[in-house]
């Protein structure tokens, strides 16, 4: 990574050596810069606003009062303000105290809804927990096929049902099945589907209310771009998600979808995919995420200079 | 006093320097264009503003639409499919994971066969889970010819196989589906090389189209995923998908001009019959509407 912000803040602020401190002018200038960088990340550009506002007064304060080198300082404070905005802490799954827990996964077509059930199934295997997987996905072609296979390579059971399109009933069955096996967990995967379509975003109410999921984890792809907000906003409403996944994060996008979900729902992102292999799951760190997002490779030694 | 320049500033609330270029600037980010195309539109209907040629809000979207239009219709942007003089055509799908390949391939299928045009798909994509069944399934769905394999087999063999095969049908057109795979994987991207090499190995002149899928939410890195595929294999067209959803796209403005290819269709519906040909006008059109 290229610590190209502190770069190209180092330039703008060239011309103030030996001035030392920032005025309200150069610290406006120098946030241009940073809503470049969040804007090029595919940070909402309204949460950009609203983020380079609240950053404006605390860069006013902190570049006034230690004048050594202001465009890292005003880094680190773009960086801090970003970190507690994605979430401060690292969040893990909740467990039911009664078993079997269920988590449901929802999601936009092809956000990595099922890859990523498999993902979390395998971890909870690893933990000693028995876990069973349900194929509650009735309209993408193969899409039972897809986790069927998924629960083989993990030696993990899946109820699969394909007598019925009803998919309350799947789950419903599935649940019965996983009590009388004394599972611990059951994963509900469900068909991807439009936060505007509201058919299917009804059934995925129904879902809800019939399995009373203990974890409901929209999956999004982390190189979504500005619809994220809305995208995310439209799942939160209609189901109360308890948590997020980011996936696809093993490429190269900046993922700044990442603060936008989390800026709007408040949900805990909890894991990162980073990989189609099934123990490609990682946790999610805010640190790391934001210097990610800013391009900041090189945040510690940051952190210790200014 | 110049009454020209305040209607303008009432359009565009609070003068054609800021409020209201600043409003544009919104509307074009907010669709994906990017900073770097959005700052070029800005600037040139600013520059329209400011010599007076664009006074009121329908002067102004009008303006807007036409520029995009314009831009999605800079360099090579036919957006009809090339089809081979001696059969069979092959066109060759990739793109990122869960971009829509293999769903697009199943909607291809559908209008070449509306068309009268036999076709045979090939089951590239041998690493998901799934995906051999879920082509397998589109295949029968709307009635083309279905070139399997197992599980984990070299997709190049497989290329090869579907391409052998449609030759001694003599089918018109053969589609060949990949595994999606991220542009920063080196190793895959290897894979990609030598599917397209083994292909041309079989036709010298294919793929005739090698149609790279984007998804329509996707936001910057499209740019990057479209410049890293077309350096692995040049790509002939672009696909967008999920257009049915919130999100406008506007990221393929920026990728047709980075690799000057045209869009070929848009995907707006997980149904067969969900493909457009694209249209840059009603593209254009959409973008301002919003
Ligand atoms: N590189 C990478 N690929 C991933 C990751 N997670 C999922 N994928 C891939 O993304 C594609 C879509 O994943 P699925 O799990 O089928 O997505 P889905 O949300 O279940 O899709 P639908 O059921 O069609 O809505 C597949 O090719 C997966 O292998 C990840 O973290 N990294
Ligand atoms: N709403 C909508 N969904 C679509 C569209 N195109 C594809 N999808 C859905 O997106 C999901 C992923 O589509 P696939 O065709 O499996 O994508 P892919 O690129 O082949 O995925 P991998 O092979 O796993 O990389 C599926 O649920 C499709 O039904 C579209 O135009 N609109
Ligand atoms: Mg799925
Ligand atoms: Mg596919």
């Amino acid at each position: 990574m290229f610590d190209e912000l502190t770069e190209k803040l180092e330039a703008t602020f060239a011309r103030l050596r030996g001035r030392g401190v920032l005025t309200e002018a150069d610290i406006k200038e120098g946030l241009r810069e940073v809503r470049r960088v969040l804007l090029e990340a595919d940070v909402n550009f309204q949460l950009t606003r609203q983020f380079l506002e609240r950053v404006e007064q605390k860069a006013i304060g902190v570049t006034q009062l230690r004048g050594v080198n202001p465009a890292q300082q005003l880094v680190k404070v773009v960086y801090d303000e970003l970190t507690a905005m994605l979430g401060e802490r690292q969040e893990g799954l909740k467990l039911s105290t009664i078993p079997p827990t269920v988590v449901m996964m929802v999601g936009l077509q092809g956000s990595g809804k099922t890859t990523t059930a498999g993902k979390l199934a395998r971890k909870l295997k690893a933990e000693g927990r028995q876990t069973r997987l349900i194929a509650a996905d009735v309209y993408r072609p193969a899409a039972i096929d897809q986790l069927e296979t998924l629960g083989q390579q993990l030696d993990i059971p899946v109820y699969a049902d394909r007598s019925t399109k009803d998919v309350v009933r799947i789950a419903r069955d599935g649940i019965e099945q996983a009590k009388r096996a004394r599972d611990r967990v059951v994963i509900v995967d469900t068909a991807g589907r439009l936060q505007i379509d509201a058919e299917l975003m009804d059934e995925l109410k129904r879902l809800k209310a019939a399995v009373q999921p203990t974890e409901i984890l929209f999956v999004a792809d982390g190189m979504t771009g500005q619809e994220a907000v809305r995208i995310a906003q439209g799942f939160d409403e209609a189901l109360n998600v308890t948590g997020v996944i980011l996936t696809k994060m093993d490429g190269d996008a900046r993922g700044g979808a990442a603060l936008s979900i989390y800026g709007i729902t408040k949900k805990p992102i909890k894991y990162i995919g980073v990989g189609e292999k099934l123990d490609a799951l990682e946790d999610f760190h805010p640190d790391r995420m934001a210097g990610r997002i800013l391009q900041q490779g090189d945040i510690l030694t940051l952190v210790e200079k200014a | 006093k110049d009454v020209a320049n305040a209607d303008v500033g009432v359009i565009l609330r609070g003068g054609v320097k800021d409020g209201s270029l600043e409003q544009l600037e919104e509307v074009l980010l907010a669709s994906d264009f990017g900073v770097a195309t959005t700052l070029k539109l800005v600037d040139q209907i600013g520059g329209y503003a400011q010599r007076g040629l664009i006074r009121t809000e329908p002067e102004f979207q009008d303006a807007l639409r036409r520029l995009v239009e314009a831009e999605l219709r800079e360099g090579n942007s036919d957006p009809s499919l090339k089809l081979s003089a001696s059969k069979p055509t092959v066109i060759l799908v990739i793109g990122v994971n869960g971009a829509g390949k293999t769903t697009f391939i199943g909607k291809l299928a559908a209008r070449l066969r509306k068309q009268g045009k036999t076709v045979l798909l090939g089951a590239g994509d041998t690493f998901r889970a799934g995906a051999i069944d879920q082509l397998r399934v589109w295949a029968e769905r709307v009635g083309a010819e279905f070139v399997g394999a197992k599980a984990g087999a070299d997709s190049a063999a497989v290329a090869f196989d579907t391409i052998d095969a449609g030759i001694a049908r003599g089918v018109d057109v053969v589609i060949i589906d990949t595994a999606g795979r991220l542009h920063t994987s080196a190793g895959l991207m290897e894979e990609l090389k030598k599917v397209a090499r083994v292909i041309a190995k079989r036709i010298p002149d294919a793929p005739h189209e090698t149609l790279l899928v984007l998804d329509g939410t996707i936001g910057q890195n499209a740019v990057v995923q479209a410049r890293t595929f077309t350096e692995a294999v040049p790509v002939t067209g672009l696909v967008v998908t999920k257009i049915d959803g919130t999100a406008k796209g506007g990221i393929v403005v920026a990728v047709h001009e980075e690799l000057d290819v045209p869009v070929k269709f848009l995907g707006t519906g997980e149904k067969a019959g969900d493909l457009h040909a694209f249209d840059p006008a009603q593209f254009a059109e959409e973008l301002v509407e919003a």
